[in-house]
């Protein structure tokens, strides 16, 4: 991959190596993830997903390799806060809602808005924000909950509000980290048409183990191993590459 | 549950019922305490004692200072078992002007050096207590000195990320070796007998009754202010990614939120809040030594906000006072139960009612707002 393509990449990952006592994690990890693009990832337990996830958030400093977002900033040397204000959301494997606060001030600490600790002293709440929270509120289907401290919501609602949360802030780059687990079926198949439509106007990365719920997502497919990409390509390509048939789906 | 309240999803924290009630309490210690003085005939058993103005002078700057802790423990997660030695620094600038005003009364008369300087044969002033003579330094030095500890403390801890116990640990350790240091006498305070024998402050003699009653009521306006900062600071956006990173620090963190220099901010505050009870707590009990570092006070002032109730600023304040009037009665009453009962009530509180008295009293923002029947989601049409 030459400099000009890089630049031209959202996400551009170079021999990414994080190693943990001597076990690598990831293991010269490249991966490029192109603007506008819906990414799903999968991969055996242990294959770095996750690992994954937090070089790009900033709450691993990889050991070697580069991690650029659109090819100039250098996601290796800023922090979580710096990342996500640089346009960065990730999503938790388990609902990371704020159960002391509403589901509205959830929301409310998401909005695209000054981060400073003075600025947050002062900061009113304006009713075009109020707007955006309950048109937000609307399209993840809590408006009813919105007085609820978060703690109080269902397992499903808890995710929705996470991924409500992201959305809420006009993240360029959503990293979902196994958005669907937990949720019964129903949950899930409204949680695919969910990330289909937020995929109109942004780039995601799923990380998932449901092979169905990738397969409704029928985007691209990236094969982790081992901390290292096995195969990429369309679900039925990936499904059938005898490599992955053997370390994952064949199990 | 109106739906404003639905479209803000809180009620505002300026509503009416809360200033009736701040104002209320704050007319009976601001004024019917004083008018007990001043309008009751001498002579009649109506009259309080005298020692009852510093008494609950003392008592509202024990309140400041666990407000100052609840601040930070009950919001942001921050169990600081130092706080008292921001108390105690306070107090220590209030004392060293304190003992510049004494000049030449002082056992050994000098003008400039304090009888504990001429005891040991220092001959001159010690730089770091230039400029106490005048009120204005000294009352700068009140919210600078315990600010700038806080905040370079602070910075390195909270920027290591060091959290939970730990932090505990290395606030108590502060505390501890602040008193070590504060107990030689070659630091030039006073070692282990401190300071004390104040003869006036702003040129009002201490030990007379009206001067006693402006302390109290400085006291009183303390509090209320310290109150009513506390208050905007935990209603604000801020309060609420305090109360989040209380419960998922690294969360607030992937939101794009510093919490570095949110926790600095509130732990900075809270020490500025802490030094100035302990400036005012200094003059109404007419000495400070080294002992108010010690990490069992510190210790203490957590168990006052626990009783009280941690998270509710006013629990802190009816902790703080609830407490040390127990143990004012009880130390007089039956000295060797106190520290028994003290450890009870904590084992108490912890067990069976975690939420404090003021807990008690009022529910939870999360049993208040519970739907009366939540249907999980999954059985939903």
């Amino acid at each position: 991959m030459n400099a000009a393509a890089t630049t031209e990449a959202l996400l551009y990952l170079n021999g990414v190596t994080v190693s943990f006592d001597g076990f690598k994690a990831l293991n010269e990890l490249s991966l490029i993830v192109e603007q506008g693009e819906l990414r799903t990832i999968i991969g055996p337990n242990g294959a770095g997903k996750t690992t994954m996830m937090d070089v790009v958030t900033g709450k691993t400093r990889p050991d070697s390799g580069e991690a650029l977002f659109r090819g100039t900033a250098d996601l290796t040397r800023l922090d979580e806060a710096e990342i996500a204000n640089l346009g960065i959301g990730r999503k938790f494997q388990r609902p990371a809602v704020f159960e002391n606060l509403t589901v509205f001030e959830n929301l409310e600490l998401s909005l695209a808005d000054g981060r400073s600790t003075w600025g947050t002293l002062f900061a009113r709440l304006t009713a075009d924000r109020a707007d955006r929270i309950a048109a937000t509120l609307a399209r993840i289907g809590l408006t009813e909950q919105s007085g609820l401290p978060a703690g109080t919501l269902s397992h499903g609602q808890k995710q929705w509000l996470e991924i409500g949360m992201l959305l809420i802030h006009d993240r360029t780059l959503l990293l979902l980290d196994e958005p669907v687990a937990g949720m019964t079926d129903r949950e899930t198949e409204e949680t695919a048409e969910l990330i289909l439509d937020l995929g109109k106007d942004r780039t995601i990365v799923v990380v998932e183990h449901d092979m169905a719920f990738v397969r409704s997502l029928g985007a691209r497919v990236t094969v982790l191993h081992e901390g290292s990409v096995l195969a990429e390509g369309s679900i039925d390509h990936v499904q059938n590459d005898p490599r992955v048939i053997e370390v994952y789906l064949g199990r | 549950m109106g739906s404003a309240y639905l479209a803000r999803g809180r009620e505002s924290a300026w509503n009416p019922s809360f200033w009736a009630c701040f104002l209320t309490c704050g007319l009976v210690l601001a004024v019917a305490i004083p008018a007990l003085y001043l309008w009751t005939p001498p002579n009649s058993a109506a009259v309080p004692p005298d020692y009852l103005v510093p008494l609950l002078g003392k008592y509202l700057c024990y309140a400041l200072l666990a407000l100052s802790l609840d601040l930070i423990w009950g919001y942001a997660g921050i169990l600081s078992l130092g706080q008292g030695a921001f108390f105690a620094l306070g107090g220590y600038c209030m004392g060293m002007y304190l003992m510049r005003q004494i000049g030449t009364r002082g056992v050994y008369a000098n003008p400039v050096l304090p009888d504990f300087m001429v005891f040991l044969n220092w001959r001159e002033l010690p730089w770091f207590w230039w400029g106490f003579d005048h009120f204005a330094w000294a009352a700068a030095m009140v919210i600078l000195v315990p600010g700038v500890l806080a905040l370079v403390f602070g910075w390195l801890a909270f920027r290591s990320r060091v959290t939970g116990v730990y932090l505990s640990i290395i606030t108590q350790a502060m505390t501890y070796a602040l008193m070590l240091a504060f107990f030689r006498n070659d630091m030039g305070f006073g070692g282990n007998n401190g300071m004390t024998d104040y003869k006036d402050i702003l040129g009002w003699d201490v030990h007379q009754p009206a001067t006693r009653l402006g302390l109290y009521l400085a006291s009183v306006v303390a509090l209320g202010l310290g109150y009513l900062l506390c208050r905007f600071i935990t209603s604000s956006k801020l309060g609420r990614i305090l109360l989040a990173l209380r419960d998922a620090e690294s969360r607030v963190r992937f939101l794009g939120y510093s919490v570095t220099n949110a926790k600095l901010f509130v732990f900075t505050f809270s020490a500025i809040l802490a030094g100035i009870a302990g400036a005012l707590y200094v003059p109404q009990v007419g000495i400070i030594n080294p002992s108010e570092f010690s990490p069992g006070n510190s210790i203490e002032v957590a168990i006052w906000v626990s009783v009280g109730g941690r998270g509710t600023l006013s629990g802190a304040i009816v902790g703080a006072i609830l407490v040390n009037a127990a143990k004012t009665w009880l130390t007089g009453a039956a000295p060797e139960t106190w520290l028994f009962v003290l450890g009870a009530l904590f084992v108490l509180t912890t067990l069976v009612f975690p939420r404090g008295i003021v807990g008690l009293l009022r529910p939870a923002r999360w049993i208040r707002l519970r739907p009366p029947d939540p249907v999980p989601a999954g059985e939903q049409a």
